[in-house]
């Protein structure tokens, strides 16, 4: 299901956050939101899985226009792996994957035994079968992000969203958890702070800067080293990645290296 | 049997919930039927039952007049009362514990109870409620509802409720309300004073059938409301986002939360005054036995609320006869040390 973003600004105290930002992510391609800190990514994911209104803009899932809908049609059509997950109490594993279920039932409803079984084979989808019955906020980062993985799946939703999924994660836990979300193949979009995961994992890329859309296509034609220098201040080039050939970045400060260069 | 009931990190779960809500409920009945008979004047606790049984089948002929007014008049209603506000006060800390995200958040950190003494400390001292054709009970509630939309207009932007204003505002205001009642206090002579006073520390003496309709109507209301909103408030207790993520509607589930949890709060301290502690440490103790389920949390919440402060009242009575200590001294005083052991005891097991 298609994800249309269209002049979607926010404006908070005064302050435009985001500035009139379009976006086109297609049916089961995974689409990259990039940008540095502050330039507006978890913003824009907000205002799709409808937790922050826009100022103006609209944004459709498929036919539907988001804020013109109910809350619990989005959560039919939109699971997220937000970063504000609070700690401090004890759901179960289990616990935390059953809240998928949410908008599948009415008020009065219990889940039943195949709700169990879509938390069950998402808890085996993401390998975290055996710690069902942990408790939650003593998993590390990296099960813990698997988990939220799962119920994101027992929401069954033709959408995911993540933000900045890789936050915290040792750099195998990175990795496995963006294979995983490739081999998903729902409609994705992700903000990335990696720039290599991005045009890794992503088949199309927005770049964002202070709440404005800077250019938007496939990864390479999104980012290259005058780019990159641009909007994050950083001297960059492109390699070729020595074990799978594809395009590399490597990164400097704008000091480091110069003196050696020209002495 | 699922695996799930049986390997659940939670001290009680699966089969052991319906029976651990059983034992509550026969609990209340046991220990109300005691706190019925126990006073300055004893009833045996089958005369309570009779007495009881005789009101409820409308068969008052064969009792005894001054034990059956004993029982029905003066007992039955403080007992009923000192159940309700303790399941009041529990649902109240259940909701505003969630709603800011913040354990140690409780009905009294809102200024909902502090707007409420105020009013309450208004009408006895200076009569001004009178004037208005409240009673210390009606002064109470509007001073208590008056706070509630101050706190609420302070904590919002744009009709969005934000948790960490809606702490600042409701401590804010608090400190305002509590600053006027103690200035009160310092005018008033010492008959008013002991009245504002034992108000002050809660206090569920002197109950009449009378005081009991809006109290149980609000609870009541609350509960069946809640009963539908567990999931959604499980939701909430992750977070914001997430909860939105999940399709909660987060503002509008945050305002109602606000709005319940102010009127029943409102309520119990408008006839039982401020009875501390209860709903700060009754939703922690449940939490720690059956897991942070709001759908477990609310049942467990209401009965277990209602227990503990009909044996507080008891012990109250009993415990310096003939003389009364205030109830909040002692909700604070048994249920500190009580949760302070099952915090010990929670953790342990979970961990």
């Amino acid at each position: 299901m298609r994800v249309r973003v269209d002049g979607v600004s926010v404006v908070l105290d005064d302050t435009t956050v985001l500035g009139g930002v379009d976006l086109v992510a297609e049916a089961s391609a995974i689409t990259g939101v990039v940008g540095p800190n502050g330039s507006g990514k978890s913003t824009l994911l907000r205002c799709v899985y409808r937790a922050l209104r826009p100022t103006t803009g609209a944004v459709h899932i498929g036919q539907d226009d988001v804020w013109r809908s109910s809350a619990r049609r989005a959560g039919l059509r939109t699971a997220v792996v937000a970063q504000d997950h609070d700690l401090d109490n004890d759901y179960s594993v289990h616990e935390i994957v059953t809240m998928g279920r949410t908008p599948h039932k009415g008020l009065l409803d219990r889940e039943t035994t195949a709700d169990r079984d879509i938390v069950d084979r998402a808890l085996e989808r993401v390998r975290m079968d055996r710690a069902a019955h942990r408790v939650f906020a003593t998993l590390s980062g990296g099960e813990r992000q698997r988990v939220l993985v799962a119920r994101a799946l027992t929401q069954e939703t033709p959408v995911l969203l993540l933000d900045e999924p890789t936050n915290h994660l040792d750099i195998g836990a990175q990795l496995e958890l963006l294979d995983l979300v490739r081999e998903l193949g729902l409609t994705t979009i992700a903000a990335l702070h990696d720039l290599n995961h991005a045009t890794a994992y992503c088949d199309r890329l927005l770049l964002l800067r202070a709440g404005r859309a800077v250019a938007e296509g496939t990864p390479a034609e999104v980012l290259d080293a005058d780019r990159v220098a641009e909007v994050f201040g950083v001297r960059s080039a492109v390699v070729p990645h020595p074990l799978t050939g594809r395009p590399h970045f490597v990164t400097a400060s704008m000091e480091d290296g110069r003196e050696t260069a020209t002495g | 049997m699922r695996p799930t009931a049986r390997s659940s990190p939670h001290l009680v779960s699966g089969r052991g919930f319906p029976v651990l809500v059983v034992a509550l409920v026969v609990a209340l009945a046991v220990t109300a039927a005691f706190a019925v008979g126990v006073g300055t004047v004893d009833v045996p606790v089958g005369r309570v039952v009779a007495v009881v049984w005789g009101h409820l089948t409308g068969d008052t002929a064969g009792l005894d007049p001054l034990t059956d007014q004993i029982v029905w008049d003066f007992r039955t209603p403080r007992v009923l009362l000192a159940a309700l506000a303790g399941s009041g006060l529990s649902l109240a800390g259940v909701c505003l514990q969630t709603l800011v995200r913040n354990p140690l958040a409780d009905p009294y950190l809102f200024g909902v109870s502090a707007g409420a003494s105020l009013g309450a400390v208004i009408a006895l001292t200076s009569g001004v409620g009178l004037v208005a054709g409240l009673d210390v009970a009606g002064a109470a509630f509007a001073g208590s509802l008056t706070s509630l939309v101050v706190v609420f207009v302070m904590a919002q932007r744009g009709g969005r409720l934000i948790g960490s204003s809606l702490v600042l505002a409701g401590v804010a205001v608090a400190y305002l309300g509590t600053a006027v009642t103690s200035y009160l206090q310092l005018q008033a002579n010492p008959a008013e004073l002991r009245g504002v006073m034992f108000w002050l520390l809660g206090s569920v003496a002197g109950a009449s059938w009378d005081d009991l309709g809006v109290l149980s109507a609000a609870t009541a209301a609350t509960a069946i409301w809640l009963t539908t909103r567990g999931r959604s408030m499980n939701a909430l207790s992750v977070g914001d986002d997430t909860a939105a993520g999940l399709g909660v509607d987060v503002h509008r589930l945050r305002i109602l939360l606000l709005v319940a949890a102010s009127l029943l709060t409102a309520a119990v301290v408008s006839v039982a005054g401020g009875i501390g502690f209860v709903g700060l440490i009754v939703p922690h103790a449940v939490r720690l036995v059956v897991g942070p389920d709001h759908r477990r949390v609310f049942p467990v919440s209401l009965l277990a609320g209602a227990v503990f402060l009909v044996l507080v009242d008891l012990v109250t009575r009993t415990v310096d006869r003939p003389n009364e200590v205030p109830v909040g001294i002692l909700t604070a005083a048994l249920g500190a040390p009580f949760f302070l052991v099952l915090l010990r005891k929670g953790k342990r097991a979970l961990r």
